[in-house]
């Protein structure tokens, strides 16, 4: 019997080795960049080539913003249908079946870096993160809490404006957001709004745009009208870049454009000096 | 002298017209004519009741949005006394688009505050159609904390299609104008209450509306958009009057939908034939709505007026769960 006989493993062709399932690609929709989804994923959706930041969902905005251990809140809150509104049950229904069941906002209650603190993130997939009475009820509801716990609130924007299903009782939710923001004012409780690609219409016209902090995602869109409007209104085309988080800061309208990476070191950092705690160990010098 | 203008006041307007005609050759040849003119004024009368008691909510918003209705300055020249507008944001410019400044109802001052439409091409150029830009709304709340200021209510009027839409309004941050206005208005130490009078058009609308008491003109809408917004976005037709007019029915924006639905607190009723038709009687029914809602408002400790206010906003909405 040989000692040395070299095992024989059989051997793959080298090409197979390295095939990669084609599901397995992702393709930037801003750039055409073409990576391993894990590569994307790693990099919070972010194109590694680019910067361009995708969409992603409201528990993704949770898992980059809070500590472990964070909790849902205010899970039980369904859509009602209550102007009876032609279409409005089966559109609620298909967006449940595909989005799942937060309508278009998740509340939380958890931590940036160990500062307690209640989250609300809007969620696009879920009807175009339209604002009706659940978003504005679970708006109300956490910033309630952060209210009674002395807790900062932050709200991460991303909605094309009221639903209009539930006609003006949506319009009223833009109301009801301030009139518990106005609140936390009065109680010097630092209210931080993360605005995502889009955010426009009511919910720009409201809390997104009443933060003692606003900070937005490097190329999201941010306007009152959509571009679509002012196009038809004005019927001239619009300036390069109009609406854009950068333009926005610019104009003044921001405090600062944020990397996804970023999200969570900043809004910390920001939140210690509105609380008067200690700058954390990340931002020390 | 004729007041119908709309496609459904067409019965109308022909008896108008033979009221009108009879008026005149009574003038010119001193004739009585009061035997023949009783009873064309009876069936106008009549008529103008039946119309206006089954207008659809389409035909609401025609008569919401009809040039001949009373517009903020008739309401402030009329229900009001000792009258001085105020301008400017003392930021950027003055806007059209908004009136304000202070006034006497019942002898009493108070700030009055609303959109202003134009009647005409000229007026409305300089009027941008009620359509405020961010400065207009910071104007507006200019003068709301100068009334807190002082402690003087605050009355103001809803009349607008929606704040404008264009480059240099969103550059001036139009969001955060109309968001500044709701969080503050949700905080203010006197007594807030807004009448719609027209039309109310979305976020520019509200943006004067975060009031102690919302009160709406029997013949107004308010509404989260435009029925040809919602038309065009949701079945790809914004013209067509059959869209329009479902629009109209499920978005539920007329003066009874809105009460029912909690929104609105009273309903003040109008003229046979609408407020167009009567400016004066109108007029009327506004001012006694004010007073005995301002009268009311009056009693409250700033602190359970802001409270209050707030749970009314707070309870708005409807879920399961």
């Amino acid at each position: 019997m040989a000692w040395f006989r070299k095992e024989r493993k059989p051997r793959v062709p080298r090409r197979e080795r390295l095939e990669i399932p084609p599901d397995a690609w992702e393709k930037c929709e801003a750039c055409g960049h073409t990576d391993i989804r894990e590569k994307f994923a790693r990099n919070l959706n972010v194109c590694p080539e680019c910067d361009y930041h995708r969409r992603i969902r409201a528990v993704e905005y949770v898992n980059i913003l809070l500590d472990e251990n964070w909790e849902e809140t205010e899970e039980d809150l369904k859509s009602a249908d209550p102007l009876g509104f032609p279409e409005y049950s089966a559109r609620l229904k298909k967006a449940q079946t595909n989005a799942g069941d937060t309508d278009a906002i998740l509340t939380a209650t958890g931590a940036v870096g160990g500062l307690p603190v209640n989250l609300g993130v809007m969620d696009f997939a879920f009807m175009g993160g339209s604002m009706g009475s659940v978003v504005g009820e679970k708006i109300a509801r956490a910033g309630q809490r952060s209210l009674e716990r002395k807790q900062p609130f932050l709200i991460v924007s991303a909605s094309g404006g009221a639903r209009m299903q539930e006609g003006v009782l949506s319009l009223m939710q833009m109301a009801k957001a301030s009139a518990i923001l106005s609140q936390l004012a009065e109680r010097r409780i630092p209210y931080v709004s993360i605005l995502t690609n889009p955010t426009t219409g009511g919910v720009s016209a409201s809390y997104a745009m009443l933060g003692d902090a606003i900070l937005a995602e490097p190329g999201a869109v941010i306007g009152f009208a959509g571009p679509r409007v002012i196009k038809q209104t004005l019927g001239q085309d619009l300036p390069e870049g109009f609406q854009t988080a950068e333009f926005l800061v610019e104009h003044g309208m921001l405090d600062a454009v944020v990397h996804r990476r970023d999200l969570k070191a900043t809004v910390g950092q920001l939140l210690r000096h509105m609380t008067g705690k200690p700058a954390a160990a990340l931002t020390a010098p | 002298m004729a007041t119908a203008s709309l496609d459904f006041e067409k019965p109308l307007v022909e008896l108008e017209r033979r009221i009108d005609e009879l008026r005149r050759l009574a003038d010119d040849r001193e004739l009585d004519v009061q035997n023949e003119l009783a009873p064309l004024e009876r069936r106008l009368t009549e008529l103008r009741s039946e119309i206006y008691r089954n207008l659809t909510p389409l035909q609401r918003v025609q008569v919401a949005r009809s040039a001949r209705r009373p517009f903020t300055q008739d309401y402030i020249d009329r229900c009001f006394t000792d009258w001085i507008e105020l301008h400017g944001d003392r930021q950027y410019r003055d806007d059209g688009a908004i009136v304000a400044g202070w006034a006497r109802l019942d002898g009493e001052s108070v700030m009055v505050i609303g959109h202003q439409r134009g009647r005409d091409t000229k007026e409305n150029l300089r009027r941008n159609f009620g359509m405020p830009y961010p400065e207009g709304y910071r104007k507006a709340l200019r003068l709301m904390k100068l009334a807190e200021k002082f402690q003087v209510p605050i009355v103001t009027f809803i009349d607008t299609p929606g704040a404008y839409p264009g480059i240099g309004a969103e550059e001036r941050g139009q969001s955060e104008a109309i968001a500044r206005n709701l969080v503050e208005m949700a905080g203010l130490q006197v007594p807030i209450v807004a009448t719609v009078i027209g039309e109310g058009g979305s976020g520019g609308a509200l943006a004067l509306g975060v009031a102690d008491r919302v009160l709406m003109l029997e013949n107004a809408v308010y509404s989260v958009i435009s029925v040809e917004g919602c038309a065009a976005i949701l079945w790809k037709d914004g013209k067509s009057p059959e869209m329009r007019e479902k629009a109209a029915r499920a978005l539920r924006i007329t003066a009874p939908d809105l009460y029912e639905l909690r929104v609105v607190d009273e309903v003040i009723p109008e003229p046979a034939g609408g407020a167009h038709a009567d400016h004066e009687v109108t007029a009327k029914n506004v001012r006694e709505a004010l007073l005995k809602q301002i009268d009311e408002l009056r009693r409250l400790k700033p602190e359970k007026l802001v409270r209050r206010r707030r749970e009314k906003f707070l309870k708005m909405g409807r879920f399961v769960g």
